[in-house]
């Protein structure tokens, strides 16, 4: 069965119909890449899977339940969690910080036990340190204890794109979603972020989904690519056979001027 | 960092992270960790506020604890009652009540334009309680805490409107309740356009404009506080016990989920935290904390009047609150000391000329580099000043004729030194119109001329300042210099004496 599965999924802002009727599905330890050009609708599926969008018909389903209509807080705490094409850091709190805050769902101790330091407040927090090293830990040198107290707005470009994946593992994700984990980036850096998705899948046991402009990226980490233009799904299956597919190639260069006036 | 000063919280009472990486004086040049630090060896502040800072960062947390309220314990035992009702008390209930304010803004960035509306209800609850106006006399060991939850319950229920707004709309939401409170307690004496409740009719809860009078002192299980010295310790007793929680609350999920959904609520929400639930949370413990602390208000004024939660006192309150710096838990009460103390202190016309005469020297030390030159204008206004008084004595005797009004060792030396004219009024006038003059032609002047024209332009304001500021120092003079006094201290700490810089966009 498949873990995430969006069934005929349609949503439109005033007339604009941004995705429509589209079906995609994700399967356990799969990495599946969204491509397609801009304003295809990429980033509105993942605002759709994660709850920041409501499906105006459809509906979405991870690990056999429906999610679609939670709110997002909700369906971070399923298993899901994702990062931002343009990061969204807690820039003003510390690296250590950012993780730990991810952890809010897996902890349960109120207020008032935080306040006067009540034992289940204070174990707790000793966990999700040791469970924020983990993440951080993750990630090498890049994200080495000495980086650990200071703020985020500190670290460098890339720096914060790691974090940002840190802090979605730290919500205790089975699915990570990643939108364009490699924009900005020089090509060692690139190189960099396309072994760590494989080590996120093989090591870490993550199902990923990522929208990623970087074709090189794409051909590297992905089991299933899927094409999208016009909220409507053009192409799918392996890298080679989508990126040779007629409608992605007319979809990122238009239409050659004597197919048209044969059409 | 962990601090009960800094913006950047501890992580609870935890041991730190981890003992392998030593800072600094093990990180080799060019390493990652070195390039890493590069930004903090830039930040590192040199000379004496350098020394400061740091020894303040290296104190463990009680010890800073000790620093800030210590003064706070002695300070009963040095003074008199006046005094102490005025600088010290005044001063921690505003501590206390900006504490609260600092979780709804400084953590939470809710902008509650509404907040003093608690304080007041605290006040008015409290006194409905337990005063000879209404005629019940309850103890305020029950009092208290009924005030605490009805506060945290009204919090609620204002909060509830802002579940969908933000910014600017919940700041207008907000202020509105504020009015409205201010309306509504002025008109709720039982009088004929007063609407009668449900099962007991007409009543009188809040004695309207005249306000309500007869409020009982605390009657703490049996023990009546009635000097200002209790209601002082009780209050401090307060501020240390809330400064600690916030200090536990601030390093655990919710106080960093609060700051999360300062930074970003959108990220926040997608990163498991219920932003609207975290939300409410924040507007029901500030609520909570200035019902508490409007129940000592109105218990040390015996009475709770609608003109004191006005809009005056929101704005003192964030004052405080920004003074101090958002979201440090120690920096409302120094911001509390300056926004209370400073005016009061200013009363009195030999604190207000120390004051006038070190705010001109920082500024001198501060403004000018390097260090010599601000010193070569000082002596040479000095001289200048010296060098004017003695052609005046010989030549305009009425020129030297006058004396310094309020005196003290800096006064009888000035006396020798800047001219005082026997009839100031029209001199003086055309004085204060010379300084702006003075003062717009020094922007245009660069370097040394700057310097140059310097000296005649302090002693012309020592002038200006002996022969009419000072005359008014309990009027106009008093605010002048507080506000001059807030701009220079934003203008050395712009994000709050105790408060870290922000960063909004890299």
């Amino acid at each position: 069965m498949a873990l995430l599965e969006l069934r005929d999924v349609s949503k439109a802002f005033g007339g604009l119909q941004v995705i429509d009727h589209l079906s995609l599905h994700v399967d356990e330890g799969e990495i599946v890449s969204v491509i397609g050009p801009n304003g295809a609708g990429k980033t509105t599926v993942f605002n759709l899977i994660t709850g920041i969008f409501h499906v105006d018909s459809g509906e979405i389903v991870f690990e056999g339940d429906k999610i679609s209509g939670l709110a997002p807080h909700r369906i971070t705490n399923r298993g899901i969690a994702r990062t931002f094409q343009t990061l969204r850091l807690f820039l003003n709190m510390t690296v250590m910080e950012n993780v730990m805050a991810a952890e809010y769902g897996q902890t349960k101790s109120t207020l008032l036990e935080a306040m006067l330091q009540l034992p289940r407040s204070r174990k707790e927090e000793k966990q999700i340190r040791k469970l924020a090293e983990e993440k951080l830990g993750f990630f090498g040198q890049r994200l080495a204890g000495y980086r650990h107290g200071q703020p985020a707005y500190s670290l460098s470009y890339a720096n914060r794109r790691r974090l940002e994946i840190a802090r979605a593992m730290a919500t205790n994700a089975r699915l990570l979603l990643l939108d364009e984990p490699a924009a900005g980036m020089n090509p060692h850096e690139t190189h960099e972020i396309t072994e760590l998705i494989g080590k996120l899948r093989d090591d870490a046991g993550y199902s990923i989904l990522v929208i990623e402009h970087d074709m090189h990226v794409v051909e590297g980490i992905s089991d299933r690519v899927i094409a999208l233009d016009h909220g409507i799904k053009i192409a799918e299956g392996l890298f080679d056979d989508v990126a040779t597919h007629p409608l992605v190639i007319e979809a990122y260069l238009g239409v050659r001027a004597e197919t048209e006036e044969a059409v | 960092m962990s601090s009960l000063g800094g913006g950047q919280p501890g992580e609870g009472g935890l041991p730190p992270a981890a003992p392998e990486v030593e800072p600094a004086d093990q990180a080799q040049v060019g390493t990652d960790e070195w390039v890493a630090r590069v930004d903090e060896r830039r930040a590192a502040q040199k000379g004496l506020s350098g020394v400061v800072v740091r020894g303040w960062e290296r104190l463990p947390a009680p010890a800073r604890l000790i620093v800030l309220l210590g003064p706070f314990a002695i300070f009963p035992f040095i003074t008199n009652e006046g005094n102490l009702y005025r600088y010290g008390l005044l001063t921690l209930i505003y501590a206390l009540l900006a504490m609260g304010l600092n979780v709804v803004v400084g953590f939470a960035g809710l902008l509650d334009l509404g907040y003093v509306a608690f304080f007041g209800f605290g006040a008015y609850l409290y006194g409905i309680m337990a005063s000879g106006h209404s005629g019940h006399h309850l103890q305020a060991e029950i009092a208290i805490p009924i005030v605490v939850v009805s506060t945290a319950l009204v919090g609620l229920l204002l909060g509830l409107t802002s579940w969908r707004l933000l910014g600017d709309y919940l700041a207008i939401v907000t202020l509105f309740f504020l009015q409205a409170f201010v309306i509504f307690v002025n008109n709720a004496n039982g009088g004929l356009n007063d609407f009668s409740y449900p099962f007991v009719g007409k009543v009188d809860l809040t004695g309207g404009a005249n306000g309500l009078d007869r409020i009982d002192p605390f009657n703490l299980f049996g023990y009546h506080i009635t000097t200002t010295k209790g209601y002082y310790f009780f209050t401090l007793i307060s501020i240390t016990l809330l400064m600690t929680m916030l200090y536990f609350v601030n390093g655990s999920r919710t106080g960093r989920a609060w700051r999360a959904l300062r930074e970003d609520p959108l990220a926040a929400e997608v990163m498991s935290m219920p932003v609207n639930r975290l939300k409410l949370l924040a507007f029901m413990f500030g609520a909570a904390v200035a019902g508490f602390s409007g129940t000592i208000y109105g218990a040390v004024q015996s009475g709770a009047f609608p003109g004191d939660y006005d809009v005056g006192l929101l704005i003192t309150i964030y004052a405080i609150v920004i003074l101090g710096g958002l979201g440090s838990i120690g920096g409302v009460v120094i911001g509390a000391l300056v926004v209370n103390g400073a005016p009061e202190l200013l009363r009195s016309s030999s604190n207000a000329r120390f004051l006038f005469y070190g705010v001109l020297l920082l500024a001198l030390f501060l403004a000018m580099r390097p260090w010599y030159k601000p010193l070569l204008v000082l002596l040479g206004t000095v001289a200048f000043g010296f060098a004017v008084h003695g052609i005046a004595s010989a030549v305009w005797s009425r020129g030297t004729a006058g004396h310094i009004s309020g005196g003290g060792p800096l006064g009888r030396g000035l006396e020798h030194w800047v001219l005082l004219p026997s009839h100031t009024s029209s001199i003086a006038g055309w004085a204060y119109f010379a300084l702006i003059v003075a003062a717009l032609v020094l922007t245009l002047l660069r370097d040394w001329w700057r310097a140059l024209a310097l000296i005649p332009t302090l002693y012309l304001a020592a002038f200006v300042w002996e022969n009419k500021l000072v005359e008014q120092v309990s009027g106009a003079t008093r605010l002048i210099m507080l506000g001059t006094l807030l701009v220079v201290i934003m203008n050395v700490r712009p994000a709050g004496i105790f408060g870290t810089s922000r960063v909004e966009i890299v």
